[in-house]
């Protein structure tokens, strides 16, 4: 085993595999300062997934914020156009509020932005390098792929707005058919509305073979627009033998004020949350004044740490036992003979019994 | 291969009900059966891991993928927000979240509604769409007394059959929303074990 790779944890090796894998592709590493003025976020709370930030004033005065999120930060200073593709990675630690014990904490993050004229082979690229870091950290991992495009196609049909068609969204988001249903009785929304938002978050099932159950849900423009572009990123996946683990599931759901066309999140099994989140935010480039689409992914690196935590068995390779009367220059040259090896060695002057170590080797005054 | 397939079900009536159910589908237990203080049943040849665990817990067993479907009250569920798939309304536990008060009184409109309640979200969510000035009092059981102690105007709480209330001397002023229990599934158990999952729903909506 390379020196590095005994040192490393697992999580930080898979980090150092997703950085050459992304700069393979053409991305090119995004450094961000740690902190950003409040505003910014402010600016664009709904994008961010959680509501708090922690502030603090700057020796201007200024309100300053550590960042809760590094896509918003690539975007702005992004020098991607209609004309021109730019390709960003980043690992970064970003601030949030833990929803269980309203903390803060520190969670690294590593992912990529595509930003510029998407096309479809755009789209396909990221699903495609999406794909790869899910293979990297796991071979059991499942990926799905929802369109925002066409939920919210489905939705508008309802003719609901604000509150109520948010509440059609979180029950989509939840499976939640009962609650669909119960929704569109009590708003006044057609049956056969009601019934096919009950069909979409009932979907789950592998790509191609549901595709077909999707397109009989699709009856105006913009559904059927989305439904071309699932229907063609499936013969592409499948062109390039990439069909497999992809499944169709529309409980994918992510704001609609950002997110415009496909969504997608990775799953690792063991892992109780996903681990990939992503997808197509044309919308958020144009909010930041910018023109052209985007297209990216983060990986949730912090999820990874307990998948590969293995109980420590030894504290130490050697413990090197000295005597009172040992020269510690003899110490000394001892532990660097024994470190050449490549084992761990700890030097004490006795055993307190609480250290576990593979042997054990004492010296008495002079040489071992 | 099939995988076990692990169930949380809330301790109490609800829970027991709710086990009936899964044993009619074929999801039975025997060890279940028999009087004992474990919390944790296997069936090797149902392929189903049953725990007893605190009702409020559920659905913290099932977002956290300690457990991949459970079972669990609405009321529950509104008030905490669990981030989980909600996949049937089985019917059973039936009963309304309401607001209730001393049998007569009406509370001052002028006044902050100060209102005990072991739902401080629920409360909350609720008088905030009414624009309602409110002191929430938390507390943990025994609601009934904070009216009629004075300490409330009103309470928010679960109602059954409305005999507790009856009996001290309270009545329902408005409610909020009915409650029955639900089927939880875990969002990634829900895609790694999709076929057992979606199967156990189906036989469980057709039985219900």
């Amino acid at each position: 085993m390379r020196q590095e790779e005994l040192l490393l944890k697992k999580e930080e090796q898979v980090v150092f595999e997703l950085r050459r894998l992304f700069e393979q592709y053409g991305y090119r590493r995004f450094e961000m300062s740690k902190f950003e003025e409040y505003d910014f976020y402010a600016e664009n709370r709904s994008f961010l997934d959680s509501e708090n930030i922690l502030t603090f004033t700057g020796l201007d005065g200024k309100l300053l914020a550590l960042k809760p999120d590094v896509t918003l930060s690539i975007v702005k200073n992004s020098r991607g156009s209609l004309d021109a593709a730019d390709r960003v990675y980043y690992n970064e630690n970003v601030y949030r509020a833990r929803k269980e014990d309203k903390e803060y904490r520190e969670i690294m993050q590593a992912g990529l932005e595509y930003i510029g004229p998407v096309d479809t082979y755009a789209v396909l690229e990221v699903l495609l390098l999406a794909k790869r870091c899910l293979e990297m950290i796991d071979g059991s991992y499942l990926m799905d792929l929802s369109h925002m495009g066409l939920v919210a196609g489905l939705l508008e049909e309802t003719g609901l707005v604000g509150g109520k068609k948010k509440r059609l969204l979180k029950a989509i988001r939840e499976k939640n058919v009962h609650e669909l249903h119960e929704i569109c009785e009590s708003e006044g929304v057609s049956e056969e509305a009601g019934e096919r938002l009950a069909a979409l978050a009932s979907i789950y099932g592998p790509f191609k073979e549901t595709l077909p159950a999707v397109k009989a849900l699709c009856r105006s423009e913009r559904t059927r627009a989305a439904y071309a572009e699932l229907s063609e990123l499936s013969r592409c996946l499948e062109a390039c033998g990439e069909l497999s683990r992809v499944s169709l599931d529309f409980s994918v759901v992510n704001d609609m004020d950002y997110y415009n066309g496909i969504t997608f999140q990775g799953f690792i099994e063991g892992i109780p949350n996903g681990v990939l989140s992503g997808g197509r935010y044309d919308s958020l480039v144009h909010k930041l004044g910018k023109r052209g689409g985007a297209v990216g992914f983060a990986v949730y690196v912090h999820l990874l740490e307990r998948f590969w935590t293995q109980e420590k068995d030894y504290d130490t390779d050697v413990l090197l036992l000295y005597g009172k009367n040992a020269d510690p220059a003899a110490v000394a040259r001892a532990v660097k003979k024994l470190t050449k090896n490549g084992e761990r060695v700890m030097a004490c002057r006795e055993n307190t019994g609480d250290m576990r170590f593979k042997r054990l080797l004492s010296m008495e005054g002079g040489e071992e | 291969m099939e995988q076990v397939i692990n169930i949380a079900l809330p301790k109490g009536r609800l829970g027991e009900r709710a086990y009936e159910v899964f044993e009619n589908i074929g999801y039975g237990c025997p060890a279940l059966r028999e009087n004992s203080r474990r919390l944790i049943f296997e069936s090797r040849e149902n392929k189903v891991r049953y725990f007893w665990v605190k009702p409020s817990d559920v659905a913290v067993y099932v977002e956290r993928g300690a457990a991949d479907v459970g079972v669990v009250g609405k009321d529950i569920l509104l008030e905490k927000g669990f981030d989980v798939y909600e996949l049937l309304d089985l019917g059973m536990g039936r009963c309304r979240m309401c607001v209730a008060g001393v049998k007569g009184k009406r509370p001052n409109p002028e006044l902050t509604l100060r209102v005990a309640t072991k739902f401080p979200n629920v409360a909350r969510e609720f008088y905030r769409k009414k624009s309602r000035e409110i002191d929430i009092i938390k507390l943990h059981g025994s609601i009934e007394i904070a009216p009629i102690l004075g300490m409330s105007d009103v309470i928010v709480d679960i109602v059954e059959t409305g005999t507790t209330l009856k009996e001290n001397d309270l009545e329902v002023l408005e409610e909020i929303f009915p409650i029955s229990a639900r089927l939880i599934a875990n969002r990634v158990s829900y895609k790694f074990k999709n076929e057992q999952i979606q199967a156990m729903c189906r036989k469980m909506e057709a039985s219900l």
